[in-house]
């Protein structure tokens, strides 16, 4: 199922502000890839452009390649809504369907395909549950509106959402942010755990955050506001944290930024 | 006096809460001369406009009880209109039909087709075309009835020949559709006319919802893959659907009350008919403005007998959509 | 296992066959040829007809060749885009019309004589005479039912949001909504149920009541919702200041907000200017001036429309008349609306920064 990423040379623009400039990098299959950086270096930026959702904000465009298993997500014919459903995507604030109940926010990217039988439906809608881990606490009111779950439990459940449809590479955008620390503590884990399934990519604030779940840590950067985020290194994340061959990132990472 | 303590609660700010001295001055403030006659004025206005509504109710009730107490037909279910004979005799149930008729064509055309231009005005437009034409359609929700009525009447009228014998040849074997040939100033085109008229205000109150759905809404359905189409079924209109069933209301609301578009259309009779497209008929509001030049004291109590109903139901389709929004509340984005 | 349905399901590849961009202008003309086609050979002679069939082939043809192309997903999307376009030009059709014919035939006998003579004994199939007795009817009912109704709607708007709490609240609050669905005919028989109580003769004064009954809800609305825009830190300020509620209100709470109040007003002052069927009811109409709204009947402008065109039988001078009327009816409501549009985005409250 997961699937390699490859950018090379990609710029993003919102109409004529240049976003990012020029990030190369690759992505493995099975791991957990963090973003980090300070605010506005466009860490998220870069994060919506590996799902084209950059393009749905007005002006949004992009220069430069990015391959999923050799195949350019944005090469000619290419339709950006199969990219969305191969490439999931998680939000900073929790986002289930208000007017819709628990289960059928799960079996919402589903149901898009069409034709499910009601019991294949109701299996895949356990099984996303339970790798999200929240089925035990939902089994019992499955017909109630997402929007009544507590906010950890709710971003579990666009985890699961997100995961119903079976993408090869599930990208987070500070999926913590908006909770408290045990829902966070929740949320690690099960990174953990889905990352035996999916290519996942992480945007966070918290460094600690990164440290833990992360295999490997790229370091965003812009040099002057207004100026276009960089990449400015990635690595194993051990090695970003002890001894990175950066100066800038060091800086970062102590404290001793800006 | 429990203003006073209001203020009290009210006053404190919560960056600098004031001395105690203050908040003795605040408090005392209820008991100034100034104070006491704002609050008499406002209230004052507060309590006028409820007895104004319980005014209207009543007058309205008391002539209307007048004229029924002397009517010698059954109200509610008389064919007939003759307040000038003795004993008279009129009922409200062709009128009932007709406002019904006319205005439930109008819903059926006017709703799907503004739900439509909302959604083109927030989602599918070029970003250039989106203001102008919201700004238009405002200003035609201004235009006043009377001159949609004169343009139905000399300009609408003569168009329809060509669809009612569309209508007729295809259709005309359901009986709704048949059509003897003459002017087209039947329910059908009231309806058309009315749909023309609640177009701008159901679009208007349509397009302020749509454009407040939260767009974390509409990026979780489209990071799952789903087409535009999909994203507006998943979370727009889902999210709008009380927001639209409310403008209904409201264009509901003035489709039934609606007076002079209608009689200057319709050409009315005394009668239900069955067919849409031949004239005759007549509604609560076009029988009161026609009937009401020639209509003696009696005549006019008899009418307002018949504004009476009128206002119930008016006041009958806000009281259910007060209850579907209500009831719809829990449901809504409104806490995500 | 359920897995395994759902990769089956999924397709294969990001590529998905796809119509190129000018399908869509490409199918509209293709429809518009063949309905014009279909129009020709089957004699219909309603542009309307043709209108609805070229739309209809649109739709037609553009689910069936998305259909066939890109598979059923696309094609509903195709189709919703698609039928969205066609409701707007559907829309587009008899506002544009009424708008059009408002101008090209209003304009016929639009002049400054128009607008300064009465039509005292002109008949309503000859020619000549103007709107000048409407207009002063029109502005006088109007002017007096705003006198009466903006305070009264402005004072409760300031109950409702700077006192309001409690069943006396609640209960205004819930009938201005009910007042707000009253149709106009019904305000006009209100006031028509006292005249005949007191047996009294049709004038303007009782129009404008009538008026400023349908206007006051409309004035709460949008003057509550003005001040609840004010924030609230602005409030306590003043008050912590020891200054009293009521000039607080009035110096700190209705200045931040007066151009949207005004706004309001003027909104509801062009609506009820078009209302016809309570002048019809109280006022009755007159081809005189009367500049008097206090004693016998007074024309105006949406009732002299409604006059000239039903008690005239098809005479092409009163329909013209009627038609230039509207035209000036249009313009006032326009120009008042405009005015209240650039008020409110001239003195918009500034919140936040």
């Amino acid at each position: 199922m997961a699937k390699r990423i490859d950018v090379s040379g990609l710029t993003a623009y919102y109409g004529s502000h240049k976003a990012i400039e020029d990030i190369s990098m690759t992505v493995e299959p099975r791991s957990v890839t963090a973003f980090i950086g300070p605010s506005g270096c466009g860490k998220s930026t870069f994060l919506r452009t590996l799902n084209r959702m950059h393009e749905v904000t007005s002006g949004g465009r992009v220069e430069g390649k990015v391959l999923l298993d050799d195949e350019d997500l944005y090469g000619h014919g290419i339709d950006p809504v199969s990219v969305r459903r191969e490439v999931g995507m998680v939000f900073q604030r929790p986002n289930p369907f208000p007017t819709m109940s628990i289960f059928d926010n799960v079996a919402a990217g589903l149901r898009l395909n069409g034709k499910y039988k009601k019991n294949e439906l109701q299996d895949v809608v356990e099984k996303s549950l339970k790798g999200a881990n929240l089925w035990n606490e939902v089994k019992d009111r499955l017909n109630k509106p997402g929007s009544g779950l507590s906010g950890g439990q709710q971003q579990r459940l666009c985890i699961a959402r997100a995961i119903a449809v079976e993408p090869n590479v599930l990208l987070m955008d500070e999926p913590c942010s908006a909770l408290d620390p045990i829902s966070t503590l929740a949320i690690e884990d099960l990174i953990g755990e889905l990352k035996e399934r999916f290519t996942i990519v992480i945007v966070t604030h918290n460094m600690q955050q990164a440290a833990r779940v992360s295999d490997r840590t790229a370091f965003f950067n812009l040099s002057a506001v207004g100026q276009p985020g960089r990449l400015i290194e990635i690595d194993d994340t051990e090695r970003i944290f002890s001894n990175p061959s950066v100066q800038a990132t060091e800086d970062y990472i102590s404290g001793r930024f800006g | 006096m429990d203003i006073s303590t209001q203020k009290t609660d009210q006053a404190p700010p919560p960056t600098a809460p004031p001395t105690t001295t203050e908040q003795k001055r605040a408090a005392r403030g209820a008991t100034r001369p100034g104070d006491r006659i704002f609050l008499g004025l406002s209230r004052g206005s507060g309590i006028l406009l409820l007895a104004i509504m319980a005014a209207i109710a009543g007058f309205l009730a008391y002539r209307a009880s007048l004229a029924i107490s002397k009517d010698d037909a059954n109200f509610l279910t008389a064919f007939e209109w003759n307040t000038g004979v003795i004993p008279p005799k009129f009922g409200i149930a062709v009128l009932a039909f007709g406002t019904v008729v006319s205005s439930v064509i109008a819903m059926v055309l006017a709703v799907p087709i503004a739900v439509a231009i909302a959604l083109f005005l927030t989602h599918y437009a070029p970003r250039r075309l989106r203001s102008p034409i919201s700004y238009v359609i405002d200003l035609l929700a201004a235009v006043p009835s009377i001159v949609y009525g004169l343009w139905g009447a000399l300009i609408l009228v003569p168009q329809m020949d060509g669809l009612f014998g569309w209508l007729d040849e295809y259709l005309g074997w359901t009986g709704i559709f048949s059509w003897d040939q003459g002017a087209p100033r039947s329910m059908l085109t009231v309806g058309i006319l009315l749909a023309i008229m609640i177009l701008p205000i159901i679009t208007n109150v349509s397009r302020e919802v749509f454009r407040q759905v939260p767009q974390m809404h509409e990026e979780a359905a489209l990071a799952l893959g789903a087409t535009r189409w999909e994203v507006v079924r998943m979370s727009v209109l889902p999210f709008g659907r009380s927001g639209v069933i409310s403008a209904s209301m409201l264009g509901l609301g003035r489709a039934l009350g609606e007076t002079m578009a209608v009689a200057t259309v319709l050409s009315p009779d005394f009668d239900i008919h069955a067919s849409l497209l031949n004239p005759g008929g007549g509604t609560f509001a076009q029988n009161i403005a026609s009937k009401f030049n020639e209509a003696s004291e009696f005549g006019r109590d008899a009418l307002i007998a018949s504004g009476l109903v009128l206002f119930v139901i008016t006041l009958l389709v806000n009281g259910a959509a007060r209850a579907i929004i209500a009831r719809r509340k829990e449901y809504s984005g409104a806490n995500a | 296992m359920s897995h395994a349905v759902v990769n089956d399901k999924r397709p294969s590849t990001l590529r998905g066959a796809s119509l190129p961009k000018w399908s869509p202008w490409a199918i509209a003309a293709g429809s518009i040829a063949l309905a014009v086609v279909i129009g020709l050979a089957g004699g219909l002679d309603s542009r309307a007809q043709w209108g609805l069939i070229a739309g209809l082939l649109f739709l037609l043809g553009t689910y069936g060749i998305a259909a066939r192309v890109e598979g059923r997903r696309q094609a509903k999307d195709r189709i919703a885009t698609a039928l969205v376009w066609v409701a707007f030009l559907i829309a587009i059709v008899p506002l544009a019309s009424l708008i059009w014919a408002t101008v090209q035939r209003g304009t016929k006998v639009l002049d400054v004589y128009f607008l300064t003579h009465s039509m005292g004994v002109v008949a309503d199939s000859e020619a000549g005479g103007g709107i000048y007795h409407a207009i002063i009817g029109s502005l006088e009912q109007v002017g007096l039912a705003t006198l009466i109704g903006a305070p009264i709607g402005i004072l409760t708007a300031i109950y409702l949001v700077e006192y309001g709490r409690g069943n006396l609240a609640r209960a205004v609050t819930f009938f201005v909504d009910v007042m707000t669905g009253i149709p106009s005919i019904v305000a006009g028989l209100f006031i028509l149920s006292l005249m005949l109580m007191f047996d009294m003769q049709p004038f303007g004064f009782a129009g404008s009541l009538a008026l400023a009954i349908l206007m006051m809800p409309v004035v709460v609305r949008s003057t509550e919702e003005m001040l609840k825009l004010v924030p609230n830190e602005l409030r306590e300020a003043s008050l912590a200041l020891g200054i009293p509620k009521w000039r607080t209100i009035l110096k700190v709470v209705v200045p931040t907000s007066i151009g949207g109040i005004i706004t309001g007003v003027m909104l509801s002052v062009a609506r009820i200017a078009g209302e016809t069927a309570p002048v019809l009811l109280l006022v009755f109409g007159n081809p005189f001036i009367n500049t008097n709204p206090f004693e016998g009947a007074q024309a105006s402008l949406p009732l002299y429309i409604y006059q000239q065109y039903s008690q005239s039988a098809g005479s092409t001078a009163a329909y013209d008349r009627a038609w230039a009327a509207s035209l000036t009816l249009i313009a006032f409501v326009m120009i008042l609306n405009m005015v209240a549009r650039g008020i409110a985005r001239w003195k918009a409250p500034k919140t936040g920064r």
